[in-house]
């Protein structure tokens, strides 16, 4: 879309483009310039020569066991974060849609999550999890006689960051399945339910399928904030461990490079971690023009 | 509501209450906490009804006098650099994107495509994926430990900037022809017509960039080295570095406490904006 009618100036418009440009040059162009040009080099240990590997570091990169091992971690973590988030979601959105008493107040405690800083709730759950003074711990001990570690079990750990991440995460999905559900037209469910179809029914047939749009924007998102978002949930909680079964790629970009001085390793990181953004952000721009038609 | 269903309306009720339940539970876990004294949590299990001292915990935050294993900074410093970076950034994003959008849509110049998509990559670029570098760059201007730092690198916004221009392509072309034959140049045209159209845009971005600028962790743990310019986000992290004992959870619930109440007034009050930015910018 194009306006038709414009003012006519050469000097203005850039004027008024100058500050967002001059941002975007010194605080992203530069410094992922430097990153992808960095992936390819390697420095010695007093940054005094730098030397010119081609595509080595990817190659270490990719045959380093534990980078892969945090791959998997990041697959299963972003997997389960999108799966249960949208689910847990779709349903509060599905029962929200029928009530009709309380709604406001139902729908103001659900956004928020919305508010509350990663690394808060990361803090919250540190607290309420610890095995040695949480609530939760002791109530699992206690009520199923469960004995909560997620300093030693991994599988403890991934639940922690898993729930954490998902709970911060319900009032976004819901939000959007809520507005996606009344966006449909009441004449199509009145319809369904005058040839017979009950509730149930009615949501497989129509309101899931007319929601898929929805959904799939909704996986792409989660998949970015699980991807990117929840830095600060396993910084304050498991810190990547035990071991690194925690440790999703964004951690280890972190740990590696800023915090283990390893430019050139870090920098392929940061190059791979680029290429997930861009799949992902494409990905989504394709679904919102077809959205559009529909 | 098609057909009357006695028990659906009631289990919906229950599924609903379930969740409420669910969102608040760790909310009320941390406003409990922070009104006991730091033995009191150490009893397991922590009492489950609130203690009597409420003021005592936030005084001691705010003034920064715990005597945890971890940090101890005060508290109120945190809130004031957490409240005008959030501020600095939400405005500043604001404003660059207005003024961008309005570029892109009422000018015609040479690159305007190229411009158009260097805002769109950037939306790519997160700070995740340019740690080091963009550290690099921002301790050579010597912008370490400072509001600039912790806010400048920030205020680029793609979304804000569609979000704009989506906008203003709906502004009818009428009101630009009217305010030229009235003789309004351009600059005139965007003070008195285009921004006061574009006032629910403003407050619904408003909500969503102030959440995202006061909830950064990422980034000021990185832009500062010292506890005075940390962020409340930033310091309750540094202080339960003590260990499940070491750290007097009062305190540091306390300070959740405080560091999620500004988003979430702003969330709640500005709810029905934050609802119709969120679908709008799909951010």
């Amino acid at each position: 879309m194009e306006k038709r009618v414009r003012f006519d100036s050469q000097v203005l418009p850039w004027m008024l483009v100058a500050p967002q440009l001059a941002i975007c040059a010194v605080f992203f162009f530069w410094p992922a310039a430097q990153a992808l040009l960095q992936s390819m080099q390697v420095q010695d240990s007093f940054g005094l020569s730098t030397e010119w590997v081609g595509l080595d570091n990817f190659k270490t990169l990719f045959n380093d066991s534990a980078y892969l091992e945090s791959f998997q971690v990041t697959a299963v973590f972003s997997l389960l974060v999108a799966v249960l988030g949208i689910s847990l979601s779709l349903m509060l959105a599905i029962f929200a849609d029928r009530v009709v008493r309380g709604a406001l107040f139902y729908k103001t405690m659900l956004i928020i999550p919305y508010a509350v800083a990663p690394v808060v709730t990361g803090v919250l759950w540190v607290f309420m999890f610890s095995p040695s003074i949480g609530v939760v711990a002791f109530g699992l001990d206690r009520f199923f006689g469960f004995q909560w570690n997620h300093l030693l079990d991994s599988t403890h750990a991934m639940t922690m960051i898993v729930t954490a991440a998902v709970w911060k995460q319900i009032s976004y999905n819901f939000l959007f399945f809520l507005a996606g559900l009344q966006s449909i037209p009441k004449s199509l469910i009145e319809a369904a339910a005058i040839d017979g179809a009950r509730p149930w029914r009615r949501f497989w047939t129509i309101q899931f399928p007319l929601l898929s749009p929805t959904t799939f924007f909704l996986l792409v998102i989660n998949m970015v904030y699980a991807f990117f978002d929840t830095f600060a949930i396993i910084d304050a909680t498991t810190h990547g461990g035990p071991g690194r079964d925690t440790a999703i790629l964004v951690y280890k970009v972190y740990q590696d490079g800023f915090k283990g001085g390893d430019l050139g390793g870090s920098a392929a990181q940061s190059t791979v971690l680029m290429l997930i953004v861009i799949t992902l952000t494409v990905l989504q721009f394709k679904f919102v023009e077809k959205k559009v038609n529909y | 509501m098609v057909e009357r269903r006695t028990t659906l309306g009631i289990f919906a009720h229950a599924v609903m209450i379930l969740g409420v339940l669910i969102v608040a539970f760790p909310l009320y876990i941390a406003f409990i906490a922070s009104t006991h004294t730091s033995q009191a949590i150490l009893q397991v299990p922590m009492p489950m009804s609130p203690g009597g001292h409420f003021w005592e915990n936030y005084i001691a935050a705010l003034n920064g006098h715990g005597g945890g294993a971890g940090s101890n900074a005060p508290v109120a410093r945190m809130m004031w650099v957490s409240l005008v970076t959030a501020l600095v950034i939400t405005f500043g994003k604001i404003a660059i994107s207005l003024l961008s959008a309005f570029a892109l849509v009422y000018f015609r110049f040479p690159f305007r495509g190229l411009v158009f998509w260097a805002i769109f990559v950037t939306l790519m670029l997160p700070v995740e994926v340019r740690i080091s570098p963009t550290y690099k760059v921002v301790s050579d201007l010597g912008m370490l430990n400072t509001y600039a730092g912790l806010t400048v690198p920030l205020i680029a916004s793609a979304t804000a900037t569609f979000l704009f221009r989506q906008f203003f392509l709906t502004v009818p072309d009428e009101l630009v022809e009217a305010a030229r034959i009235d003789g309004a140049g351009p600059m005139r045209f965007f003070k008195d017509i285009l921004l006061p159209l574009s006032k629910t845009s403003v407050a619904a971005l408003f909500v969503i960039q102030f959440i995202y600028g006061w909830n950064q962790y990422l980034w000021p743990l990185i832009a500062t080295t010292g506890e005075q310019m940390y962020p409340v986000v930033v310091g309750i992290r540094m202080m339960i570095a003590g260990g499940d004992s070491g750290n007097e959870w009062n305190i540091v619930m306390a300070t959740a406490i405080m560091a999620m109440l500004p988003p979430a007034i702003v969330v709640v009050l500005m709810q029905r904006w934050f609802v119709k930015g969120l679908v709008d910018t799909e951010k």
